[in-house]
C-alpha cells in the first residue's frame, strides 16, 4: 500500500511529509523533488518510477501532492485517495495553498494519521472526521456516549451521516448540473458530443431519512430493462432519455439499483454529489458555431464566426463567450460585431467575444481582420474555436420525476419537506474546429 | 490559526531553547514547543536530540499533544531504541483507556514503532484490541497485525494473530472485515510461509461479498482486490461472483470500478468461452470504462493504461466506443499519448473518420504526439488494405508540410507500407527522394536507404543517391551503415555493370575501415558470397520477404494474461509484471494465472512483441528452419548465417570465436573461423556451454558438434534366449549424426554357431524401416556376442499400432525366424528441423484449441536450471523458442516435430530449487502426448 505522502510547494520545499512504511527512506522526498518537480522537461506521466520506487502525484494550484510506494499498489485507489485528500483539506481550510497548508500542518498530520493507517485509506468522510478532528484542536472532553457514537460512525454502515440531526424546517435542494461537450468539424459535422451531468443535493433533513429518487431514464421507466429495443424508444418518445452510464455517491444502494433500477439512499447532511451520469444520444446542442477562416496572403487573415442559439425562444442563455484563437505572429486585429463586446487579447493569442445574454433561436456574428507579421516558422496549428455559456435547461433532456423522503421515526412526512429543483446546462469543452 | 510561524524558527541554539520550552510547566508552552519540533522534523532538520524531552510530554490528557508526541516517536524511535522503551508504559496504559479513540491511537502508533523490544510489549495489548468491544479499535488492530508482520513475521505466526485475523473476516462490522482482508492479503503476499497464506473458500467469499455492499469505498477496493485472487470452483460460482460484483461498476470511486473490472475480467475467463453471460457482461463493462475517461486526468491516465490491456484481451468491449478516444485539445500530454496506444483497432467502416482525426493530430505541436499519429496512419494502412491508398496520400500530404520530424516519421512508416504492399505505391518514390537531404535521424535514413536499395531498378540515380550517403559512411550510426551495405549489395545484384566500383568501396569500408563487428562480419559474408556464387547471393539477398504484422504494439499473450490479473495496480500502469519493479516479489508466487489461455484476440493476429524489422532481406523463418548438416553446401550455410543479421546477439558471439585469428587476413578470417566451427567437435567443445545455448542461428550451428549425444536409453533384452533357441537380442535406439540407429547386441547362447542374419519390421505408426541390411559378423560362435547397428529410415509403411510406439520385429538366422516387439522411444522421432519460428509458434499455440492442452508435473531430480534443461532438450531436438521469467519462475516455450510432420508445442514452467516442473503440451495429435511427456522425463532425468 501507500508508503508515504509528501506535500511540496512549487519550489519543491517539503511542507508535509508523512512516512507510513519502513521501506520508504528520507531520500524519497528528495528523489521526487529532483526528478519530477525540478525536472527539466515537463513530466510525461503522473506515475514516475525512480530507482524501484513509484511516485504518484497530482498538482493543485501550485502545490504538489505525492504518494510514494515500493509495492504493486492499486493505482486507481492511490489517485482517488489523493483527490479525496484534497477534498478533505479544502473542506477544513479552503483553498489549497502554501500558506493554508503551513497554517494547518498540525491538523493535516492529524488527518493523515486518521485517514491512512499503514498506507491503507480509512474513512475519509469530512462530515464524520469533523466530529472528532477540529481545526481548533481536538474536542477537549467528550462524554462516553459521544465517544462510542463517534467510533460507530467512523466504522459504521452509514459512515456518511451522523445521528440526531434536527431541523425545524425540512428542506432539500436539487441541482441538475450538466456540462455539454462538443467537438465539431468546420463543416458542421458532430465529431463527438457528450453530456457529463451531476446531480448535487443539499439536504437539510432531520433524523435518518430514507430517500427515493426518480428521473426520466429509459432504463428506469421501462422496468423490463431492454434499452436497445427500438420499438420501446418510439413508444416512450422524447420523454425519456438514454443514460450511457452513471455512478453514485456511496450512500446509494448499488445492488438495489442493479436489480430494481431504483435509486434509494440515506443522504449525507448538507451538500454532496448524489449522482454523476453521461449521455451521448439525442443531445440538444444549445449553440452552433459556424467558422469561416480565410488566409489572404502571407500577412493577412479574415475570420468570420456566426453563432446560432438552438433552444426555446422563451429561454435565455447567459455568460456567453466565444474564443477565437489567432496565430502567434499576429500583429494587429480589427473586430466588428453587432452584439456584445469583442477584444483581441494578445497574451492569450485569441479574440474573446462576450455576450451577456442571448435568447433562443437567434443568430449573431463577428468578423475580424487579422494582420500577421511575416514569419518563416512552421504552419500555425489552428486550435479550435471554443465557447462558454450557461443555459437554464438540461441539454441531455434529463428530468427529475420525484424525490420522496420517508422518516419513520420522526413525525414529518414527504409532504412536509420543501423541495427545490434547478437545471443548469454549462459548456464543457465546446469546440469547433476551423 | 497561524501555525506557519513554526516553520520560521531558524535561530541558532534553537534546540537548546526548545529543550527548555519542552520542560516548561505550562501546558500551552509545551504544546507550542512540540509543534515547533514537528515543523523542524518536516523540513528535514535533525531534532532527535530532543527525544527524552519530547517523550516526557507523552503523559498528558491532551489528545492533540499526545498525537504530536506520537508522530515524533514514530519518526525517531528507530534511531533511539533504548530511549523508546521509556514510552512503552504509556502505550500499554493507553491501550486500557476507557476512550476507544485513545485505545486505537495507542495500538496504531505502537505498531509503527519498529523497535524489537517494543514489539514484545505490543503482543498482549494487540491481542486484547483484536477482541475489543469497539469496532474502531478492532479495525485499527487488524491493520496493526500487518504492521507487526512486517517487523517480525515469525512472531505473528507464533502468537496466533493470523487466526485472530481470520476470525475478524466474520466480524459484524464491514470496516473491520475490510481491514482484516487488507491485512491478510498483504501478509500472504509477502510471506513465503504456507501458514500465512490466505485461504479462501466459498464461505469466506460469501462473507466478503456481503461486506462489499456495506463498507467504505476503500474497503470495497480491498475486498475486490482480494476477491480477484480467488479461484472459483466452477463456472457457476464464477458467474455468481460476477453478478454480485457488477453493481460496483456504478460506484463513483474509480478505484472501486477498476478493481471490479479486474474481478470481472478474471471471472469471465472462468465462466468459459463465449457464453451469453460473457457477452452481456462485456456490454456492461464498456460504459463504466468510458466514464472513467471523464474523471481527473491522473485517473484517466490509469484508466487508459488499463483499457489498453482490456482491449487487447477482449477487443469487442470497446469496439463501438471509438469516439471517446479522440483527443481533446487541452488534455495533458500523457493523456493524449495514452489515448493513442489504447485506440481500438481501425476497421474498414470507421477508417475515414479515424484518418481525418489522425491527420488533424499530425499538425499538433507536441513532437511525440505527432510522431505517434503519423505512425498510426501507417498502421491503418497496413491493417486495412482498402484504406491503404488514402493513408498513403495522407502521408504524402504530410510530407509536403516539410516539417522535419513529420517527414522523417512518414518515411519510416512508408517503408512498412512498401513491405506490406509491394509494387503498388512505388510511384511516390520520387517525392520521397526529394526529402533525402532533410533526413537526419538514423531510423529515417535507414528506411530511406532500404527503399532505394529495394527499388534500385526503378530509381535512375540510385547509385548516385547511395554514393552520396557513402561519403560520410563512418559518421553514420550502425543501423544506417548496415542498411547502406545491404542496399548497395542489392543494387549491385540488380545493376552489376555500373556499380562494381561502388560495391567494392562499401565492402572495403565495412570490412577494413570499420571496427564494428556486426558490420565487418556482414561485409565479409557479402563479399565471400558475391565472389563464390553470385546466383546464390541473389537468391539470398533478394529473397522474398516475410509478411509483416500490423499489431506492433501488442503484448505477448502470456504477459497480457498476467497483466490482466493485475488490472488497476501499478503493474497495469507500467505494463510490466510486478517482479520488474517490486523488490522481493520473486520470493512469492502469486496465483496470477488466468485459467485458460483463451484464443481471444483477432484471428490471425500474431501478438508478437517485436516490431517488424523489414530492412533485412532474409526471411526470418529461414533462420531456424535450415539446420546445416555436415554435407550442406557452403552457400546454404552462408545463407543461414546471413539471416542471423536479424539477431545481433548471437552474431556478436559469432565474431568472438574467430577473433584470435584476426591477423590471418580478411578472407581467411571468415573461412578459417567458419571451418573451425564446422570442422568438428574440437573447437566447438572448447566453446563455453553458455554460448551454445544463446539461441537463434548460432545455437543450431554449434548444436551440430554435439548432436550425436542424444539421450540413448540403456539396452534392454528384447528377445530372451530361451524363446529364440539360444539367440539373445537386446537393443536400444539412438541418433548419431542425424541418422537414427537401432543398436543391437546379439548373443549366441546356443551350442552351435549362427549365421545368415536378417531383419524385417512390421508396419508401424511412424513408418520406421531398416535402411540397410543387417551386418552381423557370421558365423556367431557359441558364447560370442556381437554389437551391430542398424540404420533406420522413416519412410516405411505406416499403420497405427497399439500401443502407439510398438514396433514388431522379425529376425531370421540360419536356425529359425523369431518375432519380438519393442517400444520406440519417441524422441527418436524428433527431427532436427523442429524449431518453429517464434511468430509461427505463437500463432499455432493460439490456433490449437485449449482442449488439446495437457499438463503434467514432471520431475527435475537434478534441479537443473532452465539453461541446462534447454541445452539438454536441444540435444534431443526439442528446441527452445523463447524463454521468459514470470514471478521467479522460468517459462520455456519449446517446439518439436516428429518425422511424420506432427508438431508438438510445449510450455515448461520451472520453479527454481524445486524438484518438479510443469509441462504443458499442445498438439493436434493427442495420441503422442503421453510419449512426449515420458521423453521429457527421460531426457531430463538421465543426461
Amino acid at each position: 500500500m501507500i508508503g508515504g505522502l509528501f506535500i511540496y510547494n512549487h519550489k519543491g520545499e517539503v511542507l508535509i511529509s508523512r512516512v507510513y512504511r519502513d521501506d520508504i527512506g528520507r531520500n524519497a522526498v528528495d528523489a521526487f523533488r529532483v526528478n519530477v518537480i525540478h525536472a527539466r522537461q515537463q513530466v510525461r506521466s503522473p506515475v514516475t518510477n525512480i530507482a524501484r520506487t513509484s511516485f504518484f502525484h497530482i498538482k493543485r494550484s501550485n502545490i504538489w501532492l505525492a504518494c510514494v510506494t515500493k509495492q504493486n499498489v492499486n493505482a486507481g485507489l492511490v489517485f482517488e485517495f489523493l483527490n479525496k485528500m484534497v477534498e478533505v483539506m479544502q473542506s477544513y481550510f479552503g483553498k489549497i495553498s502554501e500558506d493554508n497548508i503551513k497554517n494547518n500542518f498540525v491538523l493535516i498530520y492529524e488527518l493523515l494519521d486518521e485517514i491512512l493507517d499503514f498506507g491503507y485509506p480509512q474513512n475519509a468522510d469530512t462530515s464524520i472526521l469533523k466530529t472528532f478532528i477540529t481545526q481548533t484542536g481536538i474536542k477537549a472532553q467528550v462524554t462516553k456516549e459521544e465517544q462510542s457514537q463517534i467510533t460507530s460512525q467512523v466504522t459504521g454502515q452509514i459512515s456518511w451521516r451522523r445521528e440526531g440531526i434536527k431541523y425545524r424546517r425540512n428542506e432539500l435542494f436539487l441541482d441538475v448540473l450538466e456540462n455539454v461537450n462538443l467537438l465539431m468539424s468546420p463543416q458542421g459535422q458532430v465529431l463527438s458530443a457528450h453530456v457529463a451531468g451531476r446531480i448535487v443535493m443539499k439536504s437539510y433533513l432531520s433524523g435518518m431519512p430514507e430517500c427515493k429518487f426518480g428521473i426520466n431514464d429509459k432504463l428506469v421507466l421501462d422496468k423490463s430493462g431492454r434499452s436497445d429495443d427500438p420499438s420501446k424508444v418510439s413508444a416512450t418518445g422524447k420523454s425519456s432519455i438514454a443514460i450511457d452510464d452513471c455512478t453514485f455517491h456511496q450512500c446509494v444502494r448499488l445492488s438495489k439499483f442493479e436489480t430494481e433500477h431504483s435509486i434509494s439512499f440515506i443522504p449525507p447532511d448538507g451538500e454532496y454529489e448524489l449522482m454523476r451520469y453521461r449521455t451521448t444520444k439525442d443531445i440538444s446542442l444549445p449553440f452552433r458555431v459556424i467558422p469561416l477562416v480565410r488566409e489572404v496572403g502571407r500577412t493577412k487573415m479574415e475570420v468570420k464566426v456566426v453563432i446560432k442559439s438552438n433552444f426555446k425562444p422563451s429561454l435565455l442563455a447567459q455568460k456567453i463567450e466565444v474564443r477565437i484563437p489567432t496565430p502567434l505572429n499576429t500583429s494587429g486585429v480589427q473586430v466588428i460585431c453587432m452584439k456584445g463586446k469583442a477584444k483581441y487579447k494578445a497574451s492569450e493569442n485569441a479574440i474573446v467575444w462576450k455576450l451577456k445574454r442571448m435568447g433562443g433561436m437567434k443568430e449573431s456574428q463577428i468578423s475580424a481582420e487579422i494582420e500577421l507579421l511575416p514569419s518563416d516558422k512552421k504552419k500555425w496549428s489552428r486550435p479550435p474555436i471554443s465557447m462558454n455559456f450557461e443555459v437554464p435547461f438540461a441539454p441531455s433532456g434529463l428530468k427529475v420525476r420525484y424525490l420522496k423522503v420517508f422518516e419513520p421515526k420522526l413525525n414529518y412526512s414527504d409532504h412536509d419537506v420543501i423541495k427545490w429543483v434547478r437545471y443548469i446546462g454549462r459548456s464543457g469543452l465546446y469546440e469547433t474546429r476551423c | 490559526m497561524t501555525d506557519s510561524k513554526y516553520f520560521t524558527t531558524t535561530k541558532k541554539g534553537e534546540i537548546f531553547e526548545l529543550k527548555g520550552e519542552l520542560n516548561s510547566d505550562k501546558k500551552e508552552k509545551k504544546k507550542e514547543a512540540v509543534k515547533k519540533v514537528i515543523a523542524s522534523m518536516t523540513v528535514g532538520k535533525d531534532v532527535s536530540a530532543l527525544f527524552p524531552d519530547v517523550v516526557n510530554c507523552m503523559q498528558t490528557d491532551n489528545l492533540e499533544l499526545k498525537k504530536l508526541v506520537y508522530l515524533y516517536l514514530m519518526n525517531y524511535a528507530k534511531s533511539q531504541p533504548d530511549m523508546a522503551i521509556m514510552a512503552v508504559n504509556t502505550f500499554v496504559k493507553d491501550c486500557e483507556d476507557t476512550n476507544p479513540l485513545i485505545r486505537a491511537l495507542a495500538v496504531r502508533t505502537m505498531g509503527c514503532i519498529r523497535v524489537d523490544k517494543i514489539t514484545e510489549y505490543l503482543c498482549e495489548p494487540l491481542r486484547k484490541c483484536l477482541k475489543d468491544e469497539d469496532p474502531y479499535v478492532r479495525k485499527t488492530a487488524a491493520v496493526c497485525v500487518a504492521k507487526l508482520h512486517d517487523i517480525n513475521a515469525q512472531l505473528v505466526e507464533d502468537q496466533g494473530f493470523l487466526d485472530q485475523l481470520r476470525e475478524l473476516l466474520s466480524d459484524s462490522n464491514p470496516m473491520v472485515v475490510a481491514n482484516a482482508v487488507a491485512a491478510l492479503s498483504e501478509i500472504s503476499d509477502t510471506s513465503p510461509s504456507p501458514a500465512a497464506q490466505m485461504e479462501m473458500n466459498q464461505q469466506t467469499i460469501n462473507k466478503l461479498l456481503a461486506a462489499l455492499n456495506e463498507c467504505t469505498e476503500w474497503g470495497q477496493i480491498f475486498i475486490l482486490d482480494a476477491l480477484s485472487n480467488y479461484v472459483p470452483k466452477d463456472d457457476r460460482e464464477a458467474q455468481s461472483i460476477c453478478e454480485r460484483v457488477t453493481p460496483r461498476l456504478a460506484h463513483s470511486n474509480a478505484g472501486v470500478v477498476l478493481s471490479a473490472v479486474k474481478v470481472l475480467m478474471k471471472g469471465m475467463e472462468y465462466v468459459g468461452m463465449e457464453t451469453e453471460f460473457v457477452t452481456t457482461l462485456q456490454k456492461k463493462l464498456a460504459p463504466p470504462l468510458v466514464t472513467l475517461l471523464s474523471s481527473e486526468p491522473e485517473v484517466q491516465y490509469v484508466a487508459l493504461r488499463n483499457i489498453n490491456l482490456i482491449v487487447q484481451k477482449r477487443p469487442d468491449i470497446l469496439k463501438h466506443e471509438m469516439k471517446v478516444f479522440f483527443v481533446k485539445y487541452n488534455d495533458p500530454i500523457y493523456v493524449k499519448l495514452e489515448n493513442w496506444t489504447s485506440y481500438p483497432s481501425a476497421t474498414q467502416e470507421n477508417i475515414a473518420q479515424v484518418l481525418a482525426e489522425l491527420k488533424e493530430y499530425a499538425t499538433e505541436v507536441d513532437v511525440d504526439f505527432v510522431r505517434k499519429s503519423v505512425r498510426a496512419i501507417g498502421r491503418c494502412a497496413i491493417k486495412v488494405e482498402q484504406a491503404a491508398e488514402r493513408c498513403v496520400s495522407t502521408l504524402l500530404d504530410l510530407i509536403q508540410t516539410k516539417v522535419n520530424y513529420v517527414v522523417q516519421e512518414a518515411i519510416v512508416v512508408i517503408k512498412d507500407i512498401f513491405r506490406k504492399y509491394p509494387n503498388k505505391y512505388e510511384s511516390i518514390i520520387s517525392t520521397l527522394c526529394e526529402n533525402l537531404e532533410s533526413l537526419d535521424e538514423p531510423d529515417a535514413r535507414a528506411s530511406m536507404i532500404w527503399i532505394v536499395g529495394e527499388y534500385a531498378e526503378r530509381i535512375d540515380n540510385a547509385d548516385e543517391l547511395l554514393e552520396s550517403f557513402l561519403e560520410g559512411f563512418h559518421d553514420e550510426s550502425t543501423q544506417v551503415q548496415l542498411q547502406l551495405l545491404t542496399a548497395i549489395v542489392k543494387l549491385f545484384l540488380k545493376k552489376p555493370t555500373e556499380t562494381q566500383e561502388l560495391v567494392q568501396q562499401v565492402l572495403s569500408l565495412a570490412t577494413q575501415d570499420s571496427d564494428n563487428p556486426d558490420l565487418r562480419d556482414r561485409g565479409y559474408i557479402y563479399w565471400r558470397l558475391l565472389s563464390t556464387d553470385p546466383a546464390a547471393a541473389k537468391e539470398v539477398v533478394l529473397a522474398e520477404k516475410p509478411l509483416i504484422s500490423s499489431e506492433t504494439d501488442r503484448l505477448e499473450p502470456t504477459l497480457l494474461d498476467e497483466l490482466i490479473c493485475y488490472i488497476a495496480s501499478l503493474a497495469s500502469v507500467y505494463h510490466k509484471p510486478p517482479s520488474a519493479f517490486v523488490e522481493g516479489q520473486a520470493l512469492v508466487v502469486r496465483r496470477t494465472q488466468l485459467p485458460v489461455r483463451s484464443a481471444s484476440g483477432e484471428p490471425g493476429a500474431t501478438g508478437a512483441t517485436e516490431s517488424p524489422v523489414p530492412q533485412q532481406a532474409q526471411p526470418v523463418q529461414q533462420q531456424q528452419s535450415v539446420i546445416p548438416s555436415h554435407d550442406t553446401a557452403m552457400g546454404d550455410l552462408l545463407g543461414d548465417l546471413l539471416s542471423m543479421d536479424l539477431n545481433p546477439q548471437p552474431q556478436q558471439q559469432m565474431s568472438m570465436t574467430p577473433a584470435p585469428q584476426q591477423d590471418m587476413g580478411g578472407m581467411d578470417l571468415l573461412g578459417g573461423g567458419l571451418d573451425s566451427l564446422l570442422g568438428g567437435p574440437s573447437p566447438v567443445a572448447g566453446m563455453p556451454a553458455s554460448q551454445a545455448s544463446m539461441g537463434g542461428g548460432l545455437g543450431d550451428i554449434l548444436g551440430l558438434g554435439i548432436s550425436s549425444t542424444t539421450y540413448v536409453p540403456p539396452k534392454q533384452v528384447w528377445l530372451p534366449a530361451p524363446k529364440a533357441k539360444g539367440l539373445e537380442v537386446s537393443g536400444t535406439f539412438s541418433i548419431r549424426q542425424n541418422v537414427r540407429y537401432m543398436d543391437l547386441t546379439l548373443k549366441n547362447n546356443a551350442m552351435a554357431p549362427m549365421g545368415d542374419f536378417a531383419i524385417q519390421f512390421n508396419k508401424n505408426s511412424f513408418g520406421l524401416s531398416p535402411a540397410s541390411a543387417l551386418q552381423v559378423p557370421s558365423p556367431l560362435s557359441p558364447g560370442q556376442t556381437a554389437d551391430v547397428t542398424l540404420p533406420l529410415g522413416t519412410n516405411g509403411p505406416v499403420q497405427k499400432m497399439d500401443p502407439l510406439m510398438n514396433l514388431q520385429v522379425a529376425m531370421k538366422n540360419n536356425i529359425d525366424v523369431f518375432y519380438f516387439s519393442c517400444l520406440i522411444p519417441i524422441h527418436l522421432l524428433f527431427t532436427e528441423d523442429g524449431q518453429m519460428d517464434r511468430k509461427v509458434f505463437l500463432a499455432t499455440w493460439k490456433d490449437i484449441p485449449d482442449s488439446n492442452e495437457v499438463q503434467k508435473e514432471i520431475a527435475n531430480p537434478n534441479q537443473l536450471d532452465p539453461k541446462g534443461i534447454s541445452d539438454k532438450l536441444q540435444q534431443s531436438f526439442i528446441f527452445t523458442i523463447a524463454q521468459r521469467n514470470v514471478d521467479g519462475r522460468d517459462m520455456l516455450y519449446q517446439s518439436l516435430k516428429l518425422t511424420n510432420g506432427i508438431w508438438v508445442l510445449a510450455e515448461l514452467k520451472i520453479q527454481p530449487r524445486s524438484p518438479t516442473m510443469t509441462l504443458s503440451l499442445k498438439t493436434r495429435a493427442l495420441d503422442v502426448i503421453p510419449q512426449v511427456q515420458q521423453a521429457y522425463e527421460l531426457i531430463i532425468a538421465n543426461m
